[in-house]
């Protein structure tokens, strides 16, 4: 949470704008770069944009599993098997693999925006599964016999009775996600295949390694954005557990007193 | 002499969620004696605190209940035991299983599904007396099942192998392994069919007869009562509106609420109208003041509404908490 | 459209389930050729009693089109319930037949607030074209249960009480205006003191409204006291049907004295008499396979026969009764035991 007063910098900064190589100093923070960029601003650019990634990912990938998952659940039958084959089909695919060679083939084009969206169309089969069988749980509830009864349709009823219940699901898987996708782009950047002209944690540990920063001894340059990914995952954790806990369904009705 | 006398216990409910605390006063001044050889039944309706009784009194006192005044004292034969003060060792060394038991609805939670009913037997028996003769220890659990009128095969089955009435008596059966002074008996034929259940509770009468023990027994459904309570506590919203016999609670109840209770059970062969009481049983989170039946009562006075009603002995054995009878108007 | 001036009639109707695995598993027959009508001009209360496992509740689903049939019909004023197909056919058919479930906090989405679900009725079965023309046909349709819009708006269905809220469900199954009502152990998840108002509830419906009520129950007490007919279910089996009276005060077929006598008296008077030994089998899946009468295994009177082939439905004074004491097969042991 206090966290993500992080993701508001005030400086913009290039490179060689400050002398390279200092260490940590109450003027350089975390300290400067081979490339002469004060790292703690330069970090305040790749947490925003690696939680963009993140977050982009994530909505992405919410949205595929709860259509799949909440249809596929509700209706059964033939659709459902359809859409838990294809379900299955995709948690099968080697993601790396994959992101390796559209990396390659996308090469130029690649930029943060389209990782989002392929890792959003990788990031939902788990999680669609899991909110297909929360639905069918519900949909042997009394509740849900008395919306059909009451002559509603089966979109509503999914909106309005089992939404509900799966939303803290969501939430749940979300951080998952968040920090899945976090992850997977600093993989790909370590590896040099994302757009590297776009500050991010991954593409910070792809830059310290190219300088090799180790050798030369500028220890700060792969401690610092490991830090941050640290703290920041840490923070993404405690941050989701408080939003899950509140917007359980069992949390809401001890809220109204239940 | 009395085997368990339990005074003045107020035990709540506090629990907090994002700064909004809430009270529940679950049991609230409830103070009654049970006596060796003799079954107490225990009769009210959801959220009577009828449950929480249990748990104070079986020693299950855990946050967020509390126990906020009065004491539960019991006395097996010159082994007396403070049950808000003795130590979890103690309990469950000493007084768990061997001197209070526990029958509870479903027993599927005292079996152990993926073992067989002679290991739950023998996991139990171990606990509190090791095993050293093993032939010993299945000759006597044999016994002990053929006295209770159960075949043996069942010992060598597994629980969900039996039927929802059978493995019910074999809850009953382990819960009796040790003789206890006190079988705690807490909705036990709730879910079964009633051919089950006249089976079930005949079981329990059987032991009680046989063993001269105290069985305490829960249930909402008066008819149980009827049959099988020698005596039976009615419990409103957290405290005693009257006990008695079970003749006299059945044939001149006092309190209006137990008055009510009785004459709206519907029976084969009688069809005239029956009434229900206007409103609902209070939340107990937030209960009327004075009499916590004044809102319902048909015959409700002034005093009802501020004071309290006292529980008084009207004639040995039988109590009410009724300004109405305090007056002298009943 | 002929209707035989029935409004429902069961014919012959067997439901069988497959249980266990792909290849082997059994066939359990949870319904076995039950039968039954109910008149369309003379509303009743027709209860369907039987203990877990008899088939009441498999029966009831299939009454709400929950469930097709393996063998026999199921026609709702003169209509065959499998021949419903379209969306429409089901609104029409389910605006006249309603359902009212046992655990009301189960009934009601906890997340939801019940007024919302009475809005949804009246609007989708066009009692009610906007909002505002909804909730006065709520309201209606809660002043009818004794209770009104003002008293459930805004509220969760924890806020109210179990028999409150069983009566809002009630309420609910009335807005469409239905001819029947399949209530389904509505009771027995509710407080004593609560009771009786909901099972007076459906009396009041047959009364004034001209509801028909089927009431599935394992209570023997409540059928008797509001059924007009009932019908006494055995592992699949219609074992006992006939005018409520008849049937439980004078139970011909053993299985119903058994449970008339196993059901406890609420008054201390029969103790003795009820604490009278029974038998009690271990296991339970054994009756369903069994040839010939369910309740062979456990009768007292069984004969030969009993165990070879299913008992003939026989009409017994004014009752129908499924068992061979009554087909001239055993004269002397129903004589006996109907004294």
């Amino acid at each position: 949470m206090i966290l993500l007063s992080y993701n508001s910098p005030y400086d913009p900064g290039k490179s060689f704008v400050v002398p390279w190589d200092l260490p940590p100093s109450q003027e350089h923070l975390f300290g400067t770069t081979s490339r002469g960029q004060d790292l703690f601003w330069w970090l305040t650019f790749a947490v925003r944009n690696s939680l963009f990634l993140g977050v982009l990912t994530a909505i992405i990938s919410r949205i595929i599993a709860i259509l799949i998952g909440l249809t596929a659940g509700y209706r059964g039958g033939w659709l459902d098997r359809v859409l838990m084959s294809l379900n299955d089909t995709f948690v099968v695919l080697p993601l790396l693999p994959i992101l390796i060679l559209l990396g390659f083939l996308l090469r130029d084009r690649m930029n943060l925006f389209y990782l989002a969206v392929i890792l959003g169309l990788f990031g939902w089969p788990f999680d669609a599964r899991l909110i297909r069988s929360q639905v069918l749980s519900l949909k042997e509830r009394s509740f849900t016999r008395t919306a059909v009864y009451s002559g509603t349709s089966a979109f509503w009823i999914t909106i309005n009775e089992h939404l509900p219940f799966v939303l803290p699901i969501v939430f749940a898987t979300t951080i998952n996600n968040i920090l899945w996708s976090i992850g997977m782009e600093v993989t790909l950047s370590v590896l040099g295949l994302s757009d590297l002209t776009t500050p991010t944690l991954g593409t910070a540990l792809f830059w310290a390694n190219q300088h090799g920063a180790l050798v030369a001894g500028v220890w700060w340059w792969i401690a610092a954005p490991a830090l941050v990914t640290i703290v920041l995952f840490l923070g993404l954790y405690l941050l989701f557990t408080s939003i899950n806990e509140f917007i359980d369904p069992r949390t809401r009705l001890r809220l109204i007193g239940g | 002499m009395t085997l368990l006398s339990v005074k003045n216990l107020r035990a709540y409910y506090r629990t907090e969620v994002y700064g909004i605390s809430r009270t529940v006063q679950a049991v609230d001044g409830v103070s009654f004696d049970l006596l060796p050889n003799e079954i107490y039944g225990v009769a009210g309706e959801s959220s009577c605190g009828k449950t929480t009784l249990i748990k104070v009194i079986s020693g299950n006192t855990k946050p967020p209940l509390k126990v906020l005044e009065g004491s539960v004292n019991y006395n097996f034969n010159d082994y007396k035991v403070d049950m808000l003060h003795i130590s979890q060792d103690e309990l469950r060394q000493n007084v768990r299983w061997k001197e209070i038991s526990y029958v509870m609805q479903g027993s599927m939670s005292v079996l152990n599904p993926v073992r067989k009913v002679i290991e739950t037997f023998r996991d139990i028996v171990d606990t509190h007396e090791r095993i050293t003769d093993k032939k010993k220890f299945l000759e006597q659990t044999r016994a002990h099942v053929n006295r209770l009128g159960l075949p043996t095969d069942v010992l060598n089955a597994y629980p969900h192998q039996l039927s929802g009435g059978m493995r019910q008596r074999v809850a009953i059966a382990l819960a009796t392994v040790f003789q206890p002074a006190l079988i705690i008996a807490d909705e036990p034929t709730t879910a079964l069919d009633v051919v089950v259940q006249r089976g079930v509770l005949q079981m329990i009468r059987e032991i009680q007869t046989t063993s001269g023990n105290t069985v305490l027994l829960v249930t909402h459904d008066m008819a149980v009562h009827a049959n099988v309570a020698d005596r039976v506590m009615i419990m409103y919203a957290g405290r005693i509106a009257e006990e008695a016999p079970t003749e006299t609670i059945f044939d001149a109840p006092l309190h209006p609420y137990t008055q009510h209770l009785i004459h709206s059970l519907p029976m084969i062969g009688e069809k005239s109208t029956k009434a229900s009481l206007k409103g609902a049983p209070p939340n107990l989170a937030d209960p009327p003041g004075g009499c916590r039946f004044h809102p319902r009562c048909p015959y409700v006075m002034d005093v009802c509404r501020t004071k309290v009603p006292d529980l008084i002995s009207v004639k040995e054995r039988h109590r009410v908490a009724c300004h109405l009878v305090e007056e002298g108007a009943l | 459209m002929s209707t035989n001036g029935k409004l429902l009639d069961v014919q012959h109707v067997t439901v069988e389930f497959h249980i266990g695995g792909l290849v082997g598993g059994t066939l359990l027959t949870a319904v076995n050729d039950a039968s039954f009508s109910l008149e369309s001009d003379k509303p009743e209360i027709f209860t369907l009693a039987g203990e877990s496992g008899s088939g009441k509740t498999t029966l009831s689903r299939l009454l709400l089109r929950d469930l097709e049939p393996t063998k026999g019909k199921v026609l709702f004023e003169g209509r065959d319930l499998s021949t419903i197909r379209k969306r429409s056919e089901f609104t029409e058919f389910i605006k006249k037949v309603q359902p009212v479930f046992q655990n009301p906090f189960e009934t009601f989405n906890p997340l939801r607030r019940v007024e919302a679900y009475l809005l949804d009725t009246a609007i989708n079965f066009g009692m009610a074209s906007n909002r505002r023309d909804a909730a006065e046909v709520v309201d209606n349709a809660l002043r009818n249960v004794g209770l009104s819009l003002d008293e459930v708006r805004q509220r969760y269905p924890h806020e109210l009480s179990g028999g409150q809220i069983q009566r809002v469900s009630v309420a609910r199954a009335l807005i469409s205006k239905p001819r029947l009502i399949l209530a389904d152990e509505p009771v027995s998840m509710v407080d004593a003191s609560l009771r009786m108002e909901i099972v007076n509830l459906f009396q009041k419906l047959r009364d004034e409204q001209q509801v028909s009520v089927i009431y599935i129950t394992h209570d023997l007490a409540t059928a008797y006291y509001i059924s007009d007919r009932i019908a006494i279910m055995l592992r699949g089996y219609i074992v006992e049907s006939g005018p409520v009276e008849d049937v439980l005060d004078r139970p011909a077929h053993p299985y119903t004295q058994l449970l008339k006598e196993s059901v406890p008296e609420p008054t201390p008077k029969q103790r003795e008499s009820w604490a009278k030994h029974i038998a009690l089998g271990a296991t339970e899946v054994k009756e369903y396979g069994r040839i010939g009468c369910k309740f062979a295994g456990r009768c007292p009177q069984v004969m030969d026969i009993c165990r070879k082939a299913d008992p003939p439905d026989v009409q017994v004074g004014r009752q129908t009764v499924k068992c061979y004491l009554y087909s001239g097969h055993g004269e002397n042991a129903a004589a006996g035991s109907q004294s």
